[in-house]
């Protein structure tokens, strides 16, 4: 098998989980309520534990140590989907982040769960445990504001409105899309925006919020292929700000 | 983290005057015996106020002191540290939760708690109005000022009130972890690169005086507080807990090659007492009182959380619900 599709898919997901966590960890302190500070705190942790985790099995594969990769690249080295690297905003905006992410995510994880690449496999089956409760957050907060009040309701429909063509960029394909399939690494990009889209218009009608997401939307693509907005390199550059001083040092 | 060095407010006898004295002498037995004293229990309405404004600020303090820390999560160097420094200021965030609902359990609720505190009304651990300029200031959050905490809380739990004595157990487990933490980032600060030794040098001795404010004034000038001792509000005076933390911690600084910035500093080994330079008071109760380097800073962080999220609590607010104080 040539391990350089496996290694794009694996940087992908690595670089999604990094980011959002990372924006989700901005969260701490600041949260609309003590609980929820704490939930995407935890979540975020999951997340940034999981990119690890990911880049743990890429330099197996021979990449650098995690540490470099995730500390020492610029931006167009970074192959998260543009979604994941908008700053926080407003708790509406980043409520729906989660929900549109962690569906996706979860669902990427349930299918790699039988990926022929057993140490992906292995992860896999581990975190899909955690994002569980991920999805069942979003759930949760989406069916209680999603039945509010009128406020909470715009908010979420403005997001969501905004984020669903950003989410369609998750599902950006790579080159390797074909060989990925019939090498049985992952079931594709595809069969993923399947699922999630059942998903979330499962919990969509579970709210008062419109149940008909555009269809001739145009997904914000580029992110697979090192393409960013400029929000992605002053993230990077604040979270290493530290590491940069002396990569090689002990910290 | 971070409670430490509680105001408490001047108090006045005749508040205690107008207590049923058959009551009060049964509160103070209860007490002496050992008892807690939990949420439904008579208690003096001087006791059930200062508690409220001691449970209170420290709540207050674990939320504001998440601030300076939670700045460097988003840069702390490398996996390890990212992943630890998030899960440490999160158990601080679930420490100002567990902290409000003990208060609440006294009658004050968490959103008037809250106002209080954007307001003005209502103090927080001082310190955290001094500014964490570099990841070695972090470090030394997590080691010393913690450490200071744990001094301060370990004697609280002690206390008599069931419920804050209850939290302040399971925080203080959670504590022992946050100085590990700690101890381990200034541990690997000072074996380091020059540059890496010279920031913790320099962050202990920004951190230095106001960490010898931590604790609270000098017991010579510091309000008196027989009553809240003899109903174990206070436990510990703030002299004492000071002297604690020196014994404790001057030494292992030193061991880690560091020095401290007090010429005076020197153990008086016939008294067996630490002796320090005075603490600039005056500083302490300009800072307390609103200006301090962060003051402002910390103050608008909070309000600006506040207000954006006030939309979130109007929509999870059922009016249909009835206000429920936590029951421990």
């Amino acid at each position: 098998m040539d391990n350089q599709a496996a290694i794009e898919l694996l940087y992908k997901m690595a670089d999604d989980d990094l980011i959002i966590g990372h924006r989700n960890s901005e969260w701490t302190g600041v949260g609309p309520i003590l609980e929820e500070d704490i939930s995407f705190s935890s979540m975020a942790q999951d997340k940034i534990g999981h990119s690890w985790g990911l880049y743990k099995i890429l330099h197996q594969l021979g990449e650098s140590e995690p540490d470099l990769v995730a500390f020492t690249r610029n931006a167009e080295q970074f192959h998260n989907c543009q979604m994941v690297e908008f700053p926080i905003g407003e708790y509406d905006f980043s409520l729906i982040r989660h929900f549109l992410f962690d569906y996706a995510d979860y669902h990427r994880f349930e299918m790699l769960e039988n990926s022929s690449l057993t140490g992906l496999a292995q992860l896999a089956r581990k975190i899909k445990g955690e994002i569980k409760y991920h999805i069942l957050h979003a759930r949760t907060w989406m069916k209680n504001l999603g039945n509010s009040t009128d406020e909470a309701k715009e908010r979420l429909q403005r997001s969501l409105d905004t984020l669903y063509p950003m989410a369609l960029g998750i599902f950006e394909k790579s080159p390797y899309e074909d060989q990925l399939i019939s090498d049985g690494v992952f079931g594709g990009e595809e069969a993923l925006q399947t699922r999630w889209l059942d998903s979330i218009m499962e919990v969509l009608r579970l709210t008062d919020l419109n149940h008909t997401l555009d269809s001739a939307a145009s997904p914000l693509i580029g992110g697979r292929m090192g393409k960013h907005t400029d929000h992605l390199q002053p993230l990077l550059d604040e979270m290493s700000e530290v590491v940069r001083t002396d990569p090689t040092a002990e910290w | 983290m971070y409670g430490g060095g509680n105001v408490f407010e001047p108090m006045k006898v005749k508040e205690l005057a107008d207590e049923d004295p058959i009551l009060l002498k049964e509160f103070q037995d209860r007490i002496d015996r050992g008892e807690k004293i939990e949420p439904t229990d008579w208690m003096p309405e001087l006791y059930r106020k200062q508690l409220i404004r001691m449970i209170e600020q420290h709540a207050h303090s674990e939320i504001i002191g998440a601030l300076p820390e939670g700045t460097w999560i988003t840069r702390a160097p490398g996996f390890k540290r990212k992943m630890a420094l998030m899960a440490k200021v999160q158990d601080e965030v679930g420490h100002a939760q567990l902290l409000y609902s003990a208060a609440e359990t006294l009658g004050k609720p968490r959103e008037a708690m809250i106002d209080d505190l954007i307001n003005g009304r209502s103090k927080y651990s001082n310190i955290f109005n001094y500014p964490a300029f570099t990841w070695a200031d972090s470090c030394f959050i997590s080691w010393l000022v913690d450490a200071g905490a744990i001094v301060n809380q370990l004697a609280n739990a002690k206390g008599s009130y069931g419920p804050y004595v209850r939290a302040l157990d399971r925080i203080c487990k959670e504590e022992s972890f946050h100085l590990k933490y700690g101890h381990d980032c200034v541990a690997s600060l000072a074996a380091g690169t020059p540059s890496q030794r010279k920031w913790m040098q320099e962050a202990i001795d920004r951190w230095w005086a106001p960490m010898m404010m931590f604790f609270g004034p000098s017991d010579k000038i510091s309000v008196h507080s027989e009553i809240l001792i003899k109903w174990k509000v206070k436990m510990a005076s703030n002299d004492a807990m000071r002297q604690q933390f020196l014994d404790m911690y001057v030494p292992k600084i030193w061991e880690l090659g560091f020095t401290i910035p007090d010429p005076l500093l020197r153990k008086n080994e016939e008294e067996d007492k630490w002796e320090i330079t005075e603490p600039d008071w005056d500083e302490f109760k300009r800072v307390i009182n609103g200006d301090g380097p962060c003051n402002k800073e910390r103050l608008a962080v909070r309000r600006i959380a506040e207000e954006r999220g006030k939309w979130v609590r109007e929509a999870i607010n059922r009016k249909s619900e009835k206000y429920m104080v936590p029951l421990a």
